[in-house]
């Protein structure tokens, strides 16, 4: 009987590393600019392209970073949630318009609605890469310091806002 | 019939060639530079299609990164300083060969570790057989039933207790 028992332990150890192993989502990689402070840069703004803006000028508020394009079928499933948080909620929502055609993302802001306090044009993603992003869309939250302390990796959903990223911001703005 | 589907696959093949070629143009001139720069994309994975490396993957963030690595080459960076571009906002992830540390740890030394425990349990099994007593030597009863077996007189079970 003994003999059986360290076989059948170990299939079993195994078998609880394959099953959670199930749950686990292979694309969704760690950032490892949590915690770090958001790249700098400077992009000229989708609708006014003569004004840049810099993340510098975000410093003492909570805001979101949204990557979005007008190519990318995820994004469509997260707007009308960013519209309605928009709506609800003071905090500020850049948006990254990444890779994209500023006329294509015009458009589509004008059809679908626009809950950006501003997007700007990062046409050739070289910005995407410094956020470290590799799909859109990706969602990251900024404390008041400018330190990146969320991301979202693929569209937001009701779970992660209210679970996740509600929470979040509001202790980021009691501190 | 055949001919047809041969004139296909020829075309098929062709363009299967044509598509192979296209993968990992470098950028750069100068040919060391170029070098460098294929080397660099094969050690990286690319996060879009994760089984494939920036060298090899066509996605466009593959391009991309591809083009990062270009300029920084031509920047004069080391290739050190590539990769730690890339990890700085990628991850260890994107590196195929992970780096040692504290959290790879078990990576690292897990085979070894596997193949220590396999060798330990069977030093122990092999003592186990060891130390099991050899069978006792028939005795003469044992031995006379044995004999009448083997000439086909009795048969196996219950003998003696007829």
């Amino acid at each position: 009987m003994n003999r059986f028992l360290l076989p059948l332990g170990a299939f079993l150890v195994l078998l609880g590393f394959l099953f959670v192993g199930l749950k686990l989502n292979p694309r969704e990689v760690p950032s490892p600019l949590i915690g770090k402070p958001v790249p700098e840069f400077t992009l000229p703004q989708l609708h006014e392209p003569a004004q840049a803006f810099s993340p510098r000028s975000m410093r003492g508020r909570v805001w979101l970073l949204n990557v979005w394009a007008s190519w990318c079928v995820s994004c469509r499933d997260e707007h009308p949630l960013l519209v309605e948080f928009a709506r609800s909620h003071p905090v500020a929502v850049v948006g990254l318009n990444y890779k994209d055609k500023p006329g294509d993302a015009q458009a589509w802001l004008a059809q679908l609605g626009n809950p950006y306090t501003l997007s700007v044009s990062d046409l050739d993603g070289r910005v995407g890469i410094d956020f470290g992003v590799y799909g859109v869309p990706e969602t990251f939250v900024i404390d008041k310091q400018g330190v990146i302390r969320y991301k979202q990796i693929g569209p937001v959903t009701t779970d992660a806002l209210q679970g996740k990223i509600l929470p979040l911001i509001r202790e980021l703005e009691q501190g | 019939m055949r001919a047809p589907a041969a004139a296909l696959l020829a075309i098929l093949v062709a363009l299967g060639g044509v598509v192979g070629a296209r993968e990992a143009v470098p950028t750069a001139q100068d040919p060391v530079a170029a070098r460098r720069s294929v080397e660099l994309a094969r050690k990286l994975r690319c996060l879009v299609c994760q089984n494939q490396s920036i060298a090899e993957s066509n996605a466009d963030l593959a391009v991309d990164l591809r083009r990062q690595i270009d300029e920084q080459i031509a920047a004069g960076r080391t290739d050190a300083q590539v990769v730690a571009f890339m990890t700085d906002r990628y991850g260890d992830f994107v590196l195929y060969q992970p780096p040692l540390k504290a959290t790879t740890v078990l990576l690292w030394a897990g085979p070894a570790l596997l193949l220590l425990l396999a060798v330990l349990v069977l030093r122990r099994a092999l003592r186990q057989q060891d130390e099991t007593p050899a069978p006792a030597p028939l005795t003469g009863a044992e031995r006379a039933l044995a004999a009448r077996l083997l000439r086909g007189e009795a048969t196996a079970g219950r003998d003696e207790a007829r």
